[in-house]
């Protein structure tokens, strides 16, 4: 009775849990990469997404930066938009009635320049039909404290995630900053605020010169690191962060495939976001879901949360598992 | 609007100059479907390195499926595009952006410098059949040199549009710039523009038209990452503030709608 026996005819469960949130499958795009899902409509099913991420809204529209904005660097790329964006009233009216349509968890990111801004969006996402959670950007700077991000700073993380959560009637998920010396203290002063969960990482602030003109090649002059270049850092960062936190982790950060996702889910992610082989690939993220599915098919995986954290680390020396100090010595 | 994701199959490749390359791929959803003026955003090869996909403007499209591109070699992407051969396939999306918006009753100056050529063999065979007789249109090429034309001639002379060339060293047509060109010809009354070339000539091109009131369309670049408005990289100041996208509000727009530099 071939029906019968488990991951022949039988379709595997892909479902994972973000806090009270539950996706059909572990794949969600990443903020900024994927506009705002109409764009991709015609060029792959929108409804096989385990949630969409919108691009970041802040409280009134925003231009974005002067040309050039991005440009591209070994394996990977650097941007420097600006976080342009129409501004969380025009979101409402313009975009959500469509991304509501589509019966699949929305996400909407969030970004600010106070706390107050933050509070305030979010009090006017509350009760939105289709948002299903706010994923915070807390890589903006903070204007109040002299430009400083909000994600480079335990206290200020945790008093964005609070505030976000005060007024929130969705589950919340914080964005993690890879620009601070140590995430894990990061990480766990924003699960100490409230967050539901923690998705990581945002891009890493690169640099591009251009040696014939001199000049930086972004008008930006400096923008964020995006793509399979980052893969490594963003894995070794999701790891050292599953570790330390109880919330559910969901990795991003060069994935392309379903091998990367499920690297990063091995590494301790509940779920992954797509970001820059969305630029590749439009149907990456399915792509991305039919693998998985594949996978767990193959490996006879009565549900992919069996994968969760499930690195085998080397048993023989069990020291050389912290992590180096000094690896020089 | 519909775009596809296609595998395309190289068919033909064709080397005009030194750096100047023509492509003929086997791609039918795109090529059916296409304006001219549009452009597909193509991966060189499949591998991380180089990670993004290049934007072409589309050269022309055939009945049986072809479409081409017309390139030059300026970097690592087109240079691993210019060693393709016939049977390999590439990775094509399109067709994207806005095209040229065609006025068929009102007689066409078809102006292209340099690169600026390529999308407009399609824009040519276009004009020339939505209008029975395109006698009175003008066609206005440009060039550094010779071989950089000559090997595209032939193919826009068989539409039977009057055409000027101009380079500059002379060794074909007029010597000098293509704008001393334009501005020695007697423009037909009532003409609309339709210009692609390098941005400096582009400038000179749309503040011609502004002072004789003509209509002119032009088809600008930007660096691109998505192609599709995902991204919102490729941005270009607006005449009326703020940005515009290029991959999706163009490539071509009205030469009103953009800030000039002067
Ligand atoms: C809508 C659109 C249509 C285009 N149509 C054509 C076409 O029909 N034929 C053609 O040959 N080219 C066209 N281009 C330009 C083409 O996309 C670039 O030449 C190509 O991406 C360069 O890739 P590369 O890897 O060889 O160069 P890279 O290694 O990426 O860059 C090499 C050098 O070229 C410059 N460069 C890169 N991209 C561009 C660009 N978009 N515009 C100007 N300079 C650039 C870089 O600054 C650098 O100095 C078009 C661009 C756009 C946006
Ligand atoms: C063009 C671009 C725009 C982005 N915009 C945002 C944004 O508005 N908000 C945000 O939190 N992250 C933004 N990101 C970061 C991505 O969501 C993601 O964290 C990062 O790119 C790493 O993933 P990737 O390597 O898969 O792209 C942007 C990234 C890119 C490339
Ligand atoms: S290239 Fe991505 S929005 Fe235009």
């Amino acid at each position: 009775m071939g029906e019968l026996s488990p991951g022949i005819n039988v379709l595997p469960d892909l479902r994972v849990n973000i806090g009270s949130l539950e996706l059909a499958n572990p794949v969600m795009t990443a903020s900024g990469t994927f506009g705002y899902a109409r764009e991709f409509e015609n060029l792959m099913n929108l409804h096989r997404l385990g949630a969409v991420i919108v691009k970041g809204i802040s409280l009134h529209p925003r231009a974005g930066n002067p040309p050039p904005r991005i440009v591209e660097t070994a394996c990977g790329m650097l941007n420097a938009i600006g976080l342009q964006n129409v501004g969380v009233d025009r979101f409402i009216t313009e975009k959500m009635p469509y991304l509501a349509a589509l019966h699949i968890p929305v996400i909407v990111n969030i970004l600010g320049d106070s706390l107050a801004e933050y509070e305030e969006i979010t009090a006017r996402l509350a009760g939105i039909a289709g948002v299903a959670g706010i994923e915070v950007n807390i890589s903006c700077p903070n204007v109040k404290k002299g430009g400083v991000a909000f994600g480079t700073d335990p206290a200020m993380a945790a008093a964005v995630t609070s505030a976000v959560k005060k007024k929130a009637d969705v589950p919340v998920m914080v964005k993690l900053s890879p620009n601070v010396s140590d995430i894990k203290v990061i990480a766990r002063a924003v699960e100490d605020g409230g967050a539901d969960s923690i998705s990581l990482i945002n891009t890493l602030i690169g640099m591009a010169i251009d040696l014939k003109t001199k000049q930086p090649v972004l008008a930006n002059v400096i923008g964020g690191l995006s793509g399979p270049a980052i893969k490594p850092v963003a894995l070794r960062l999701v790891y050292e962060v599953a570790k330390v936190v109880s919330i559910p982790v969901i990795g991003i950060g060069g994935i392309e495939s379903a091998e990367d996702a499920l690297e990063f889910m091995l590494a301790g992610a509940t779920a992954v976001q797509i970001g820059t082989a969305n630029f590749l690939n439009p149907r990456a993220s399915e792509d991305v879901v039919d693998g998985i599915a594949a996978y767990a098919v193959a490996e006879k995986l009565t549900s992919i949360r069996s994968l969760i954290g499930g690195l085998r680390l080397p048993a023989a020396r069990p020291q050389s598992l912290i992590p180096m100090k000094n690896p020089a010595k | 609007m519909s775009q596809y994701q296609e595998k395309a199959t190289v068919t033909r490749v064709e080397q005009f100059s030194e750096k100047n390359y023509r492509l003929t791929l086997d791609c039918p959803r795109i090529a059916g479907c296409a304006q001219p003026g549009q452009f597909v955003m193509l991966r060189v090869g499949p591998g991380k390195d180089p990670l993004l996909r290049r934007p072409f403007s589309i050269h022309q499209t055939r009945a049986d499926g072809r479409l081409q591109l017309y390139f030059k070699v300026v970097g690592r992407g087109t240079d691993i595009l210019a060693q393709k051969r016939p049977g390999e396939t590439l990775s094509v999306f399109g067709p994207l952006g806005r095209g040229y918006r065609l006025d068929a009753t009102s007689p066409s100056v078809i102006v292209g410098g340099g690169l600026g050529i390529a999308p407009l063999l399609f824009l040519v065979k276009e004009n020339c059949r939505l209008k029975n007789d395109c006698s009175k249109d003008l066609l206005v090429l440009g060039a550094r040199e010779k071989i950089e034309l000559e090997p595209l001639l032939a193919d826009f002379q068989a539409f039977g549009l009057t055409i000027h060339t101009a380079t500059d060293d002379g060794s074909l047509g007029h010597r000098g710039f293509i704008i001393e060109l334009m501005q020695s010809l007697p423009l037909p009354a009532g003409c609309t523009v339709y210009c692609c070339g390098p941005e400096a000539m582009m400038a000179v091109v749309s503040s011609l038209c502004r002072s004789r009131a003509i209509p002119c369309q032009v088809s600008v670049e930007s660096v691109m990452a998505c192609g599709m408005g995902a991204c919102l990289g490729c941005s270009r100041p607006a005449a009326n503030g703020g940005y515009t996208h290029v991959c999706l509000n163009g490539p071509v727009y009205d030469a009103e709608e953009l800030l000039w530099e002067s």
